[in-house]
């Protein structure tokens, strides 16, 4: 059975004793790791946006911090 | 030169004639008190920071880009940092392609900045890196209204003459702290290296950028000592990063800096050199939060970098624009910068 990997820490996201502070930590962070596979990934971070590359899944992208306005 | 008087008169009131009727910077004892200061004198303390920005700086703000062209794989060991190849940090090595270089520079220049500072992790540039920027500067002054900078370690004097013939107008090398503290933070370099590298800089006629990180570990006496080395190498712009304990770094379980001592050193810092671009870097998020990003504005801050950070994330530029325009802080124009 497949499970899904925190994309902060990479391990088991449904072992939340594990990730006291990752979602926080989410807001301000890129993923680090595969949510897929758990593989560290490729991350290239631009003033206006964010890339992350699995070897295996392929690419997620995204912007900046969300606006807190 | 800075000229206190230690007289027992109040700091505030020796700062005010001092600093924002002469333009003098505090020395590194008028600094500590300073930092010192009682929670209660905190707003009294921004409010002359921002009176000396506004007297000796301006209104206007200098906004800026950075932008990682080599993450990670760094060979160096500063403890803050998750790109050394050291310790067991998630961020793995990665290279941004010249395309991609001028489209964030042009991603950049679209929000008003006027800078944009192209960094790599390294100890210093190899030929490789040197062909990267002088290609990468090329392309982005052929496409961009935008001046470049540049963070790449530490220099010889052929790399910094290289890079003024680039068209690098600004060079960013931090001592990241003071001296005595230095060889707590990093050990395959020294604090004197990176003191040579910015006498080069200085010399070739690039504008000099050099700041540090507060909270890591340093005593208040030492963060004094800091801005008082700072203030003697008279720097154009200082970036103030605030650490931001990252994962798998020997810091990452570092308390964060209280965000009042974080105040009274942007305050500090501003009496300490009257005349410098003094930048917002990382960590303001997580160390100063809305309301503290908006009170070192109006506390000596003029200038802060938008958008995301080498390898963390940030506020949208625009969240930061609308800031300045409701703080009737204009944008340094381009043309004003050259």
């Amino acid at each position: 059975m497949s499970i899904e990997h925190c994309p902060r820490c990479g391990r088991d996201i449904a072992d939340a004793s594990l990730h006291a502070t990752c979602a926080q930590a989410m807001e301000l962070e890129p993923p680090r790791y595969c949510v897929q596979c758990g593989r560290r990934m490729k991350v290239q971070v631009v003033p206006t946006g964010w890339s992350a590359a699995c070897v295996e899944h392929g690419v997620s992208s995204g912007g900046t911090a969300a606006a807190t306005r | 030169m800075a000229t206190d008087t230690h007289d027992g008169s109040d700091i505030l009131d020796r700062a005010r004639a001092q600093v924002l009727d002469r333009g003098e910077g505090l020395d590194e004892a008028g600094i500590l008190e300073i930092l010192r200061l009682p929670d209660e004198r905190i707003s009294e303390a921004l409010q002359l920071a921002h009176d000396v920005r506004m007297r000796w700086c301006g209104p206007e703000v200098e906004v800026e880009g950075i932008v990682s062209l080599k993450t990670g794989g760094c060979p160096e060991d500063c403890h803050f940092c998750s790109q050394s190849g050291l310790f067991s940090s998630p961020v793995r090595a990665v290279w941004l392609d010249i395309p991609s270089l001028v489209e964030a520079a042009r991603q950049t220049a679209a929000t008003g900045a006027t800078e944009f500072c192209i960094v790599a992790a390294v100890r210093g540039p190899d030929t490789r890196l040197m062909t990267q920027m002088r290609e990468g500067v090329k392309a982005i002054k052929e496409a961009v209204d935008i001046n470049v900078a540049a963070s790449l370690g530490m220099l010889s004097q052929e790399q910094v003459d290289e890079l003024v013939e680039m068209g690098v107008h600004r060079y960013n090398h931090n001592l990241e702290t003071c001296r005595s503290h230095f060889p707590a933070v990093v050990t395959t370099h020294s604090w004197e290296e990176r003191w040579s590298t910015l006498k080069m800089v200085r010399d070739s006629g690039m504008e000099v950028c050099c700041g540090g990180i507060l909270g890591l570990g340093e005593t208040v006496e030492q963060r004094a000592e800091f801005a008082a080395q700072l203030a003697e190498l008279d720097p154009h712009e200082v970036p103030l990063n605030f650490l931001n304990p990252r994962p798998g770094t020997p810091l990452e379980d570092q308390p964060v800096l209280d965000p009042k001592d974080a105040l009274r050193a942007i305050a500090a810092f501003r009496l300490a050199m009257p005349r410098t671009i003094i930048r917002y870097a990382g960590g303001r998020e997580i160390t100063l939060g809305d309301l503290g990003t908006r009170d070192g504005l109006l506390g000596g801050v003029n200038a802060v970098i938008v958008g995301n950070y080498l390898t963390t994330l940030g506020r949208p530029a625009t969240e930061d624009l609308a800031l300045l325009q409701e703080l009737k802080m204009p944008v340094k124009a381009l043309s004003a910068t050259l």
